[in-house]
């Protein structure tokens, strides 16, 4: 088992236009981190700073739930969980 | 250039004006590949912001996932202004992400969120890419049907 990233249109060129790929972690920065080891780039379209925060025009979800709400990076992952990211749509 | 039904513009023209004098959004989300947008999905404005539009994270996640399902894809991502030109502000065009889509932009500027008005509404299309913007004709069509066979 290991942990699914659906990914978006737009990040699609740092996946060979792959629209989910597969990573271990037990936090979702550690999968993050994993998965930018397969797909260099990946990381800094989904996180900026230091310390290290999500961006914030990205939407970032586990299992469905927007993770802004269940700890950001530090939200526990696990074999089985589908990471979601989604540009927000947003503008002015 | 972005071709689209007539009844799709003249509904988003329907939800900018009623929105004004906050900003509306909504997708037309179309069968992926064919560049029809087909099924208008008017949004909340989450920001609720005369000067600011965005979509609800759990709003976003549904309606990718229901588009995802139907094997749709954004067609058009629509906005309005509501005091200023239908063209992309600094911000739109910093916040772009999705380089497939036609982004709509309406005015209701100088009145025209009044129900009294019946004069044009600025509609205009654009795609952003990397930060930059081209604008496109934008063709309305009473349905779809009569651009079949072209190319």
């Amino acid at each position: 088992m290991a942990i699914e990233l659906r990914v978006p249109t737009i990040l699609r060129t740092y996946t060979g236009g792959e629209k989910a790929v597969s990573g271990d972690g037990t936090t979702l920065a550690e999968f993050i981190d994993n998965v930018n080891g397969n797909h260099p780039g990946l990381k800094e379209r989904i996180v900026e700073g230091e310390p290290e925060e999500l961006r914030r025009f990205v939407n970032v979800y586990v299992n469905d739930e927007d993770v802004r709400f269940t700890g950001g990076l530090k939200t526990e992952v696990n074999d089985g969980d589908v990471v979601v990211v989604l540009p927000a749509v947003a503008g002015g | 250039m972005l071709v689209i039904e007539k009844a799709t513009v003249d509904a988003i023209v329907a939800h900018a004006r009623k929105d004004h004098p906050d900003e509306a959004c909504g997708v037309v989300a179309g069968p992926a590949g064919s560049d029809r947008a087909v099924r208008l999905i008017p949004m909340l404005n989450a920001a609720m912001s005369p000067t600011f539009y965005e979509f609800d994270s759990g709003d976003l996640l549904r309606l990718y996932q229901e588009m995802d399902s139907r094997d749709e894809e954004p067609v058009v991502i629509y906005h309005s202004h509501t005091a200023t030109e239908a063209y992309p502000s600094r911000t739109d065009i910093t916040l772009a992400q999705e380089p497939g889509a036609h982004y709509v932009l309406v005015s209701t500027r100088d009145g025209a969120d009044s129900p009294a008005y019946d004069g044009p509404v600025e509609f205009r299309s654009y795609r952003i890419i990397d930060g930059e913007v081209t604008e496109e004709d934008v063709r309305v069509v009473g349905s779809y049907e009569e651009t079949q066979g072209e190319h």
